[in-house]
């Protein structure tokens, strides 16, 4: 698989945000609407998955300046294409053709960009994967721990209509990313390995990303990061890693640990640094970079990129910083006592 | 390079790894309906909450996975595995460690799979419907990435020779690494543990059958795991705790070198196997090994033995001496103490013996809260502790609630039939909250609406900055039956008297509940309560709202209760009054004669080290720390007491240690997560008094402060302060100073969001009330190095902090709307000179109230006879003199003065 053999050759750099990419275009309702949904009963301002059927080029522009900027995989813009996540919007029925969609925005974008640099080497589309907005392992009901907002088959389902788009569309990786809730994300890979079984072709890879949401080192759904990586374990996936919530600051202890006790590859993208006063992430693209190329010296990593608040200089800056560097060998997985 | 080992890893919320060296593992067993007793009785009878109890205590007593079975034909097993596991997610003390799902029907089992974020075992799956069916139910649990165990079972039936167990067993090994792609380390047998001593012969030897089974198990597949229920062995001693735990012990003893790694025990209820008495001992190891047996001769033995034993057993002693009380004392317990065991049966047993069930809220219900009201105000029981009451409270109220509605059903059918018109109210009384405009700080009423919450009412927060008129439509759109109004600063006071007035104007019928830091019982009843003739009621605290909105929404209380309230408050407001006219007044331009005596002549004032301001833009939140100001914290929690005495303190000091320690553990997280940002300003500038103005000199402006001058008569030889007596006059010719300082903590707004999404209202409150801490202390810590630094006039200082506390260093930092300068409006030009809005980030709302809402602002002055006072009430010769003065016309003069005059 060509994705091993870079694995195995190099790091691989990820893409980094798309929101704060696109708030820069400081879009309007009518914006987001497009033609198509100009009379659409919702606000949908702010429904940035909806962007890849109403603004293409926007959002293929912004691959774009990932893949200039040096990324070897791009994430979809899916975060939040599922059934469940699109009900916002009163747009459920949308959440297949989002994916679609997004994967051909990115795919073209990639297509692109070998035409204008033959040479540049492979580069990956990885359909985003986003945690939903409804938990299962959470009750929203103070008085009724018991309670869920959503089922675990409802969940499944979501995503197994999502991973239909994306894999239609023309991914090459699902990646399942800012996980908080354990369960949500198992949803998500019981999901895939039935896709990949019900369809009788081979799985692609799956990259995993889990968020540590503060300094206790859990997940929001209080998972110590082991028992995340353990609970998750059965997707075999190609890597395992850190995304969101953290900077790199705050995410280095994680990922390290991480990188001690994972099988598979390693994954990290953080935010640039922690949001300020007014809520804006403002960590300089060389401050990011810095830290990344610190972890990619101690052999943590495998893939680096960001997450919220990274832009296509940042990207660059990492980028730039980790090119020469080894990536983490694979530990040797013994198969006796 | 490093390397991975091919351990067993399991997972709750924390990892459990088998490792070699793990030796054995305790699956804890009494949650299993076929096995406990009391938990199939609470499991049949709907009290899943209890049943977690069942739960904690065998994590408690050791158990390191945790088994859930479900299989009783009198249970939907689909749903209460559901329900029970969802349960158990919400306790991080009980999901810490992984989960055993056990059930003899597939559907069950895979209904618990989609429950459980962590790595579970699955027990069991076996071959006894044939492989395909097997390989079926393996991949399902493998897509779920749970381990599995295998029971010892086959098309034929169920092994019980040494045999037959590894025969099935190899063979559903090769079909799950083979075909399935099971690791081998995530595959568990189970060889069948059968019960021995039954009389049987042929049942003599199942241990040693178990126990060879296991040891060449484990020789041919060693990555694999071998479990098995160990109480099954002893089953024919039921009855006999004693024997049993004997044989157990002795059981595993052998099992376990014989490779067994985990076993299905009763977490908490092993002996020791050299705890066990000799002759016990040496029998039990005879019937397991099934030696000297021929005959049952060793089966005789033990059983004769075991009758002699038999009385030993333990008992369990628990003291529900309460149980045997009046219902109306159970439900007191219950509710004082928490306990949400009996509430159902108690509840039921007191709406059978109370004529309508309305009734039993309102006797003995309400009569429990107000127990816990008054622990509560007396400091005896802690704002968790009455939240664990309001949800017991909630608890028993649900039970009665449908049976509220058939009663009203019922009369309403009645007047329907005879052709009367009733009038009924649906649902549970609505609360409406605000903090009323102006004013931003709401971590009182959060904790009302908590309690309140938990009492079953409906509570509508509107948050801070409310206008009146969005709180009065609200109210009326959402139809509340009560209104309550928060507010910290002192010009909330008068708008909560607008709000009341214009309660009567609109005539509104809802009472009206006043609380906050600021207000109090006298204010409401000489101000507020004179407005509104429908109800005002300062409620003292959280605790005091449930009461005192139980006792207004109750229809044959509220009058009496009203009335009461009345009279009190008309007394109040007569003394009052009263008092008011015999305090005796200065004219003003007595006061101003009768001014603090300072020498200026012979004094020389300490010189800045610097003019115009100096900005802090994040300063360090360590330092702030060891600034702190214990005890406001912990009156913002309602308990009140010096600090550090409190945490050892006899009645609360459990609780405040608690809160202390979690209170520090978030500090921690704060600093180093940089939550919140710690931005402030300070100044100094050239100042001259002349009468009660100060002069202030920028390097190209002039400000004129005004101060107030305390008018009352004083003492002979007392002065009538005013702050501007500490600054030395034009005519003294001296170049003295004042400085000015405001303060703020920033970013502490995604963080509430994200307490609040999480729905945890403590950690919000915490927060909100540490952010306030660190206002406070950053205020202290710069007004420390302004006297030893900055300003330089007491550089020798040396104080602890309790002395810091106490107020006793040279200088003062008054605040303009505290006694000492009670003109809000000053602050606008306290602003002005620091510009604080851009160097500290603070605006003022229209209230002068700052947002953030952790920031402070204050005077420095410097001369050492300055000390902190109130101006009282002034005259309105002052007052006319005060308003030309500032050129403010006088009726908006006296809306922001009303409070002094």
């Amino acid at each position: 698989m060509l994705l091993k053999q870079e694995l195995q050759k190099r790091i691989l750099v990820i893409d980094g945000a798309m929101g704060t990419m696109i708030q820069k275009h400081h879009l309007t309702e009518a914006d987001y609407r497009g033609e198509r949904f100009k009379d659409w009963h919702v606000d949908v301002k702010g429904n940035n998955d909806l962007l890849c059927i109403t603004q293409p080029k926007i959002i293929k522009g912004i691959h774009l300046l990932y893949l200039e900027a040096g990324a070897d995989i791009i994430e979809t813009n899916t975060f939040s294409s599922t059934v469940i996540a699109m009900a916002d919007y009163d747009m459920q029925n949308l959440a297949y053709e989002l994916n679609v969609a997004a994967a051909k925005c990115a795919r073209e974008a990639v297509n692109e960009y070998q035409q204008k640099h033959p040479d540049a080497g492979p580069k990956f589309v990885a359909g985003a994967i986003g945690p939903l907005n409804k938990t299962l392992s959470l009750s929203p009901d103070v008085n009724n721990p018991g309670y869920r907002a959503v089922s675990f088959d409802e969940v499944a389902n979501a995503y197994y209509e999502q991973i239909d788009g994306l894999v239609n569309g023309g991914v090459d990786i699902l990646l399942i990313e800012t996980i908080f809730d354990t369960l949500n994300a198992k949803g998500a890979i019981y999901a895939a390995k039935k896709y990949f079984r019900d369809k009788g072709i081979p799985e692609l890879p799956i990259m995993i990303s889990g968020t540590i949401t503060d300094a206790s080192g859990r997940t929001l759904s209080g998972q110590t990061l082991e028992a995340f990586y353990t609970s998750v374990m059965h997707a075999n996936p190609i890597s395992i890693g850190l995304n969101c919530a953290l900077g790199a600051a705050e995410m280095r202890s994680h990922i390290e640990e991480l990188s001690q006790i994972a099988a598979c590859y390693t994954s990290a993208y953080p935010n640039a640094g922690l949001p300020n006063a007014m809520g804006e992430y403002d960590e300089a693209p060389h401050q990011t970079a810095h830290f990344i190329e610190e972890w990619a010296k101690q052999g943590f990593v495998n893939i680096v990129g960001g997450c919220c608040g990274t832009t296509p200089d940042h990207i660059k800056h990492i980028a730039d910083n980790v090119r020469k560097m080894q990536p983490r060998p694979l530990p040797v997985v013994e198969t006796t006592l | 390079m490093s390397t991975i080992k091919p351990f067993l890893r399991l997972s709750g919320l924390e990892p459990l790894v088998i490792r070699p060296e793990t030796n054995f593992v305790n699956v804890g067993e009494r949650t299993n309906v076929t096995g406990s007793k009391k938990f199939a009785r609470l499991i049949r009878e709907n009290k899943f909450e209890e049943a977690l109890s069942v739960a904690r205590q065998q994590v408690e007593s050791g158990a390191q996975i945790l088994d859930v079975n479900m299989d009783d034909a009198l249970l939907e097993g689909v749903s209460a595995m559901t329900t029970y596991l969802n349960l158990l997610q919400s306790e991080p003390d009980i999901a810490r460690i992984p989960i055993m799902i056990d059930s003899s029907k597939f559907e069950i089992i895979e209904a618990g799979l989609k429950c459980v974020q962590g790595k579970c075992i699955v027990n069991s799956i076996s071959m006894k419907e044939g492989e395909e069916k097997f390989i079926e139910q393996a991949f399902i649990c493998k897509s779920f990435g749970a381990a599995v165990i295998v029971m010892a079972f086959d098309e034929v039936g169920q092994a019980d020779t040494k045999d037959r167990k590894i025969e099935i067993c190899h063979r559903a090994y090769k079909i799950l690494t083979e075909q399935v792609g099971f690791d081998p380390q995530d595959i568990i047998f189970d060889p069948n543990i059968f019960a021995i001593a039954t009389g049987i012969e042929e049942h003599n030897n199942y241990a040693v059958d178990f126990i060879e089974a296991t040891r060449e198990i484990k020789r041919l597949m060693p990555l694999a795991k071998v479990s098995g229920g160990v109480s099954n062995v002893s089953f024919s001693f039921r009855g006999n705790d004693h024997v049993r735990e004997a044989i157990h012990s002795v059981f595993l003893l052998h099992a376990i070198k014989a490779g067994m790694d985990m076993g299905i025990v009763n977490a908490g209820q092993l002996v020791v196997y050299d705890e066990i008495e000799p002759t016990l001992r040496a029998l039990c190891e005879d019937v397991i090994l099934n030696r000297n047996n021929d005959n049952n001769e060793a089966t005789e033995k033990l059983i004769q033995h075991a009758e002699t034993v038999k009385a030993k057993g333990k008992v369990e002693i628990k003291d529900e001496a309460w149980r045997k009380e009046p219902v109306e004392k159970r439900l007191a317990h219950s509710l004082i103490n928490g306990i949400t065991d009996y509430i159902d049966e108690d509840t039921e047993e007191a709406r059978q013996k109370y004529p309508r069930p309305l009734d039993v809220i309102e006797g003995p219900l309400m009569d429990g809260m107000n127990i816990v009201g008054d622990l509560f105000g007396a400091g005896k029981m802690f704002l968790p502790q009455v939240v664990k009451s309001a949800r017991v409270m909630k608890k028993s109220v649900a039970i009665l609630t449908p049976y509220i509605e058939q009663e009203k059903e019922d009369r309403k059918q009645a007047h329907l039939a005879a052709g009367t018109v009733n009038e009924e109210t649906a649902g549970a009384a609505k609360i409406l909250l605000a903090t009323v405009k102006g004013d931003v700080h709401d971590i009182g009423k959060n904790i009302v609406g908590v309690v309140l919450g938990c009492n079953g009412y409906d509570i509508v927060d509107m948050g801070v900055m409310v206008p009146a008129d969005k709180i009065l439509e609200a109210a009326e759109r959402e139809k509340a039956d009560i209104i309550g109004l928060s507010g910290l600063i002192t010009p909330s006071l008068d708008e909560m008297v607008h709000i009341a007035k214009e309660m009567k104007r609109r005539n509104m019928k809802q009472p009206l509940l006043i609380g906050g830091a600021t207000t109090s019982r006298m204010h409401t009843a000489v101000k507020i309560a004179p407005e509104y003739q429908n109800g005002v009621v300062h409620v003292l605290d959280a605790s005091r709202s449930v009461t005192v909105a139980g006792s207004l929404l109750n229809k044959e209380l509220k009058t009496p209760f009203l009335d009461e309230l009345v009279q009190e408050y008309s007394k109040l407001k007569e003394g009052f009054d009263n008092k008011k006219s015999v305090k005796q007044y200065l004219s003003y331009a007595e006061a101003l004669r009768n001014k603090v005596a300072i020498d200026w002549d012979s004094y020389t004032p300490p010189t800045p080290s610097f003019t115009g301001t100096k900005v802090f833009e994040n300063y360090d939140l360590n330092e702030l720390r060891t600034f702190i100001d214990w005890k406001p914290f912990f009156i913002t929690w309602e308990m009140h007491g010096n600090f550090p005495a409190i945490l050892t303190d006899e009645v609360v000091g459990s609780e405040a240690t608690k809160l202390y320690n979690d209170a520090n553990a978030l500090l921690d997280k704060i600093i180093a997560e940089k939550w919140l940002t710690a931005k402030g300003v300070i100044g100094f500038w050239e100042a001259a008094s002349n009468h009660d103005d100060v002069e202030v000199r920028t390097e190209n402006n002039k400000f004129q402060l005004c101060f107030h001058r305390q008018q009352i008569k004083k003492a002979p030889g007392q002065p009538n302060l005013s702050l501007a007596d500490f600054i030395s006059p034009a005519t003294a010719n001296k170049k003295d100073h004042i400085g000015a300082f405001a303060v703020s903590i920033h970013g502490i707004e995604p963080h509430l969001e994200r307490f609040e999404a999480a729905h945890d209202d403590y950690n919000k409150i915490m927060l909100q009330a540490l952010a306030d801490r660190f206002a406070e202390a950053f205020a202290e810590a710069l007004h420390l190095h302004t006297r030893k630094e900055y300003w330089g006039y007491d550089a020798q200082e040396q104080l602890s902090p309790e002395e810091l506390i106490k107020e006793q260093y040279k200088g003062i930092r008054p605040a303009p709307g505290y006694p000492a300068c009670p003109d809000h409006t000053e602050k606008y030009k306290l602003f002005d000179l620091l510009n604080a809005q851009e160097n500290a980030g603070i605006s003022l709302t229209e209230s002068l109230a700052m947002y953030p809402a952790s920031s402070v602002c204050g005077w420095y002055f410097s001369h050492p006879q300055s000390q902190y006072f109130g101006i009282g009430k002034i005259e309105q010769d002052q007052f006319k003199d005060y308003a030309a003065r500032k050129g403010m016309d006088e009726a908006t003069a006296e809306k922001w003065l009303r409070p002094i005059l």
